[in-house]
């Protein structure tokens, strides 16, 4: 534990020492806030053109929008910001460490394999956090506003579902950054790997062939859309945390495998 | 304290180490020489615990460093090549995180860090960004990163590679006084070094130990016999004649001296027969003018190059 503690801080500190944080942390607050002030006025806009066709028609209209925001943003975010922005997070975590060295210290100390994995994971997931909450004010002040009131399970369940899927996308991230100690090869490898995660998901999305099923069963981005719909299924928790573990298991080989290579 | 018993290392094909056996006494200097690629690095490796070895064993406190690496790991510090730093770290903080992944205990690892920072002689630079460090400095880190948590045993691989003459000789020193507390191991291309430093030297080439023992046994045995460095004025095929008669001559060089055209001329004899006094005769009695008489011992680096030498073409296939 105290292993666990020690590489967690250093590599936190690491993010902030360096200008990775608040670039990747500024870029992706700045995509957020355009994304989500978009969203709001498209769907705004709608909500009227639909209140005013419905005081024609006479039917009521049915548009909940705070509903509809939460769920576009969400998705938003987690389909197409977070495989740009968490190759930037992990890239290094591993490559960096290979090119100065200092893997070779921390594989030499007694502190085991698991230690460091997971102390380096904790600290990325940490950043992650860090840069997503920012985006919690959105609501706060869209709810003072909004009526019907702002339906915060839905925020709950689509922000739990970000951060899985980032808790995912950082241990693949992190996977791919072990295996070389370049960290511009890490990031594209694992920006192009995330890229293809969506293009497949979306050529499936609109498919029922048994063939589709699987691919959307086993896709990423599938078990993600119910949690931004408001849904919480153990399927999917458990989904993920299997990705996180698989992820983590492979960083670990990965490292155990670089003893064997050779020199 | 270190006990390496048949210690070999493959890749595929190609022995890095080959039959290594070697034991270090606690609070002895030992150096490892050998050309690049000879199987210095790897040796260290796997006692550090880092790599594998393919066959044999290696003991380091009476911790095989395989099976318990953990303890071993726990007594040993090691710098490897480069230096492995963190640039955007102080030298304090720096030192403080490798103190606390080696074990050293809560309460004592600001104290170990002054007692590492004192050692090295870095206090000075205590809060500066590792990044913003001199060459000379950025060493005396990883130094003191390998000492931090006071270990048994120091390994040191190439620690005064790429430094000035100056920093070279700050880096032995602070070597020298490190030992007596603890053992160390250091690896080096630079004969001077082990000379200076070391206590006992193993030459190592090709993965096999070529030579065991202190620096100056090695130059004794290795030399094979004494060696008189003659500058004389006059005539070469005469000089040669008349040193040839000298009793107890084995072999003799005569050759024209690089400055002022005098005759620059090498006796070789018999292990510990001196030669001088004869030479001297034999030179003023042929009406010579004897301008310089001296023993020439055989450096290390010397008896280094007949020792690596050999096969000059294979070596480069065989190195890793």
């Amino acid at each position: 534990m105290k292993g666990i503690l020690a590489i967690f801080r250093r590599e936190l500190n690491g993010y902030f020492v360096s200008p990775i944080a608040y670039i990747v942390i500024g870029a992706f607050l700045v995509a957020a806030g355009f994304v989500f002030s978009i969203i709001l006025s498209s769907v705004m806009q709608y909500a009227m053109m639909a209140q005013a066709q419905a005081a024609r028609s006479g039917a009521p209209p049915d548009i909940d929008v705070p509903l509809q925001v939460i769920r576009s943003f969400v998705g938003f975010v987690g389909t197409y910001v977070l495989p740009i922005l968490v190759p930037m997070l992990t890239m290094g975590i591993y490559a960096e460490d290979r090119k100065r060295g200092t893997m070779e210290m921390l594989m030499t100390s007694p502190i085991t394999e698991i230690q460091i994995v997971l102390g380096k994971y904790l600290a990325s997931l940490t950043l992650f956090v860090v840069m997503l909450a920012p985006t919690l004010i959105y609501y706060l002040i869209v709810g003072a506003y909004s009526d019907p009131p702002l339906p915060w399970r839905i925020v709950g369940s689509g922000y739990l579902g970000l951060f899985l899927l980032g808790a995912v996308l950082l241990a693949i991230g992190a996977f791919i950054s072990s295996l070389t100690e370049n960290q511009i090869i890490a990031g594209v490898v694992t920006f192009v790997l995330f890229l293809t995660l969506l293009f497949i998901d979306l050529s499936v999305r609109d498919s029922s062939s048994s063939f589709a099923e699987v691919i959307k069963y086993l896709s990423i981005l599938q078990h993600y859309q119910e949690f931004s719909q408001g849904v919480i299924d153990t399927t999917n928790i458990i989904f993920y945390l299997s990705g996180v573990v698989l992820g983590l298991f492979l960083t670990l080989r990965s490292l155990d495998s670089m003893r064997w290579r050779r020199a | 304290m270190i006990e390496v018993e048949h210690l070999t290392k493959s890749y595929g094909q190609a022995r890095a180490v080959n039959d290594i056996s070697f034991k270090v006494e606690k609070g002895e200097i030992l150096g490892f020489l050998g050309p690049n690629g000879a199987g210095k690095t790897t040796t260290m490796r796997i006692l550090t615990g880092y790599l594998p070895a393919t066959g044999g064993t290696a003991r380091i406190a009476g911790f095989d460093v395989f099976e318990d690496s953990m303890e071993v790991r726990k007594r040993i510090g090691y710098l490897p090549e480069t230096p492995p730093l963190y640039p955007d770290m102080t030298v304090s903080d720096y030192l403080a995180f490798v103190a606390r992944i080696k074990g050293v205990a809560a309460g004592d690892v600001a104290k170990r860090v002054e007692e590492a920072m004192r050692m090295t002689n870095i206090t000075d630079r205590k809060d500066w960004l590792i990044k913003k460090l001199s060459r000379g400095y950025k060493q005396r880190v990883g130094i003191a990163q390998a000492v931090v948590h006071n270990p048994d045993v120091v390994i040191l691989d190439e620690p005064t590679v790429g430094l000035d003459p100056t920093q070279r000789s700050e880096v032995r020193n602070l070597i020298k006084g490190l030992a007596g507390e603890h053992t160390i191991i250091l690896s080096t291309h630079i004969l001077s070094e082990v000379e200076t430093t070391c206590d006992r030297v193993i030459i190592i080439n090709k993965g096999k130990i070529s030579a065991i023992d202190t620096p100056d046994n090695l130059t004794k045995q290795l030399k094979g016999g004494e060696r008189v460095r003659i500058v004389a004025r006059g005539d070469s095929g005469g000089l040669r004649s008349a040193l040839e008669t000298v009793e107890g001559a084995r072999t003799v060089e005569v050759a024209a001296s690089e400055h002022d055209g005098a005759l620059a001329a090498t006796v070789e004899s018999d292990l510990g027969v001196d030669l001088r006094g004869r030479i001297a005769a034999k030179v003023v009695g042929g009406g010579f003018e004897l301008l310089e008489l001296r023993t020439v011992s055989l450096s290390l680096e010397e008896i280094f190059m007949q020792l690596t030498t050999e096969e000059k073409t294979t070596e480069e296939n065989a190195a890793l």
